[in-house]
């Protein structure tokens, strides 16, 4: 029997069309989900205050402060390292068996799922560095984690910075170093900025590799060697251990928000890159 | 004051070597640790024992962890079924037949949804897709199935945005040609687009494999963590990432060795999924 290839080529049209659609409504649909649910319980109470009763009553308050802490402690340690390394595979030095084997040893941290990560930080720094649960081993180990992130971002948005920049700073009498900070890194900062805010939405969202390395302390964290609960963390108990449906329900919706917020962000940078360069 | 700046010059340059070797460093480390806790109970108990045990009971000698392997097998592989077809669907509608303003709404939505925490997944696992599977289909909905959907579902962003790169970094000639010789647009997209995208659709699903079956605390949630090989899609079951998780906690001596030697496992699982990954994506590269 012969297929009519147009019935065949309208059909597809609107399967794929079907599918697509589908794909993507199951993913709002989820974020939805969280928002209706979440919506009512979200207070400025609930945000501002102290849980109570292990999180069954109160608020999120330390949780919120550990988590802004978590983030921005391991992008303080990831963002030289991982820029750095960026700077020196593009700006000082040409393919070669090194930078392959760097690029290879980036590619391979990128794959190592994150609860590998947290097997590490937990006999590395809690245990052999005599950390403990903290902030610093958390922190330590989330840095590690993310860096592969930055140094991608960082290595395509130097890329992206035409050649003649340089040429020009290099004519004018400018070192290697002065055309790096002066030129090269204010042209390549959104780009930059892309894979730091993705990085923060990574430490946010994760919870394998900080549950055993920042331990789940529901207390606020006042030093960097005291334990904490991120809200990934604490979301997961809450839903894990049907502390409160509530009270995950409204976790879950501002853990939803702030990672939408920091990866709109992520987006914008990325945007702003692109429409300066291409 | 020349030969300063010059000198100034070599010390950055030499900075910057160490901080781009720190990840090398770092990969080593990570190796050195999960090794070294992990290996000697290879040694002590016999690999055998440990990859192909059927019992896990760490704290009276038993480290079997074969019905884990198993299970993360069954799970990611499920999770692909469901996952990689509509992720592919979507792709190819966004590359080959969206509109441009449909692009520039569903790409982006599709990549900050791509950070919602995978605990978000879990949760709503639980809610929904476990009652639904034990009210219709019976079993505690703790199951192989409920797992698979969810990690489905999880790595839908995943496997669409690299085959959505590796479907528009074919050549418009190619369509081109095709399109003038009479052919429709599905038999364009179908022989031409996707076959020329091959190895990119693949690295993507390996991909999307690798974060299956490294994902964790979604799978706890939602997989009964039964201690079986699963014989149905109703039964429940424990991954090997879950079995690190759901101890480490509170283990000490040969049970939290025998965690590092899972992790191990889990290690060798993904260095080879992203071996075959990137051996394909260069073969794309070269080609």
């Amino acid at each position: 029997m012969r297929i009519n290839p147009r019935l065949t080529d309208k059909l597809m049209r609107a399967g794929l069309t079907f599918l697509a659609l589908l794909t993507v409504g199951i993913l709002i649909l989820i974020v939805l989900i969280i928002f209706i649910k979440g919506f009512r319980y979200v207070t400025a109470e609930f945000i501002f205050s102290y849980p109570e009763d292990m999180g069954r009553l109160g608020g999120i308050f330390p949780s919120i402060i550990g988590t802004v802490f978590l983030g921005l402690l391991s992008i303080a340690f990831a963002t030289p390292l991982g820029v750095g390394t960026a700077i020196y595979l593009t700006e000082y030095t040409r393919e070669s068996t090194l930078t392959r084997v760097i690029r290879f040893g980036v590619e391979s941290l990128a794959g190592i799922p994150s609860i590998i990560y947290g097997l590490f930080g937990f006999i590395f720094f809690v245990i052999k560095l005599k950390m403990g649960w903290s902030l610093l081993s958390g922190t330590l180990t989330i840095a590690i984690m993310v860096l592969p992130t930055i140094i991608r971002t960082s290595e395509e948005a130097i890329k992206a910075v035409p050649r003649n920049l340089r040429t020009v700073s290099f004519s004018l009498g400018a070192t290697k170093w002065e055309t790096v900070t002066r030129v090269i890194i204010p042209s390549a900062a959104s780009g930059i900025l892309t894979g730091i805010m993705l990085s923060i939405g990574r430490a946010v969202s994760e919870t394998a590799a900080v549950i055993f390395t920042m331990g789940s302390s529901l207390r606020l964290p006042t030093s960097i060697m005291d334990s904490g609960r991120t809200m990934a963390v604490h979301f997961y108990i809450l839903a894990r251990e049907g502390i409160s449906m509530e009270k995950a329900y409204a976790t879950a919706l501002v853990l939803v928000c702030s990672i939408l917020i920091i990866n709109i962000l992520a987006y914008y940078f990325m945007h702003k890159m692109i429409a300066r360069y291409s | 004051m020349n030969r300063n700046i010059i000198d100034k010059d070599n010390l950055v340059r030499l900075v910057l070597i160490l901080f781009a070797l720190s990840s090398l460093l770092f990969l080593f480390v990570i190796f050195a640790f999960i090794l070294t806790e992990g290996l000697p109970l290879f040694y002590k108990v016999g690999i055998k024992n440990i990859v192909a045990g059927m019992k896990w009971a760490p704290t009276k000698g038993s480290f079997g962890i074969l019905p884990m392997i198993i299970s993360s097998f069954m799970v990611t592989t499920g999770a692909l079924i469901v996952g990689a077809p509509l992720a592919l669907a979507c792709a190819t509608y966004l590359s080959e037949y969206a509109g441009r303003r449909t692009k520039l709404f569903l790409k982006p939505s599709l990549e900050l949804l791509a950070g919602i925490p995978s605990v978000v997944y879990g949760f709503l696992g639980v809610i929904y897709i476990v009652p639904i599977i034990r009210e219709h289909l019976g079993g505690a909905g703790f199951s192989i199935l409920s797992t698979s959907l969810v990690l489905a579902i999880m790595i839908l962003p995943t496997i669409t945005s690299i085959s959505f790169d590796a479907l528009m970094s074919v050549p418009g000639a190619y369509r081109e040609g095709s399109l003038a010789m009479g052919a429709t647009k599905w038999q364009t997209v179908g022989r031409v687009v996707l076959p020329a995208a091959r190895s990119g659709i693949l690295a993507s699903f390996i991909l999307g494999m690798g974060r299956a079956i490294g994902e964790t605390m979604a799978v706890i949630m939602v997989a009964g963590n039964a201690l079986k090989i699963p014989t149905s899609l109703l039964d429940p079951l424990r991954t090997l990432t879950s079995n690190i998780a759901l101890e480490l906690a509170y283990a000490t001596g040969d049970h939290r060795r025998a965690l590092f030697s899972t992790g191990v496992v889990l290690l060798v699982i993904i260095m080879s999924l992203n071996f075959i990954a990137n051996f394909w994506v260069k073969r794309r590269a070269t080609k």
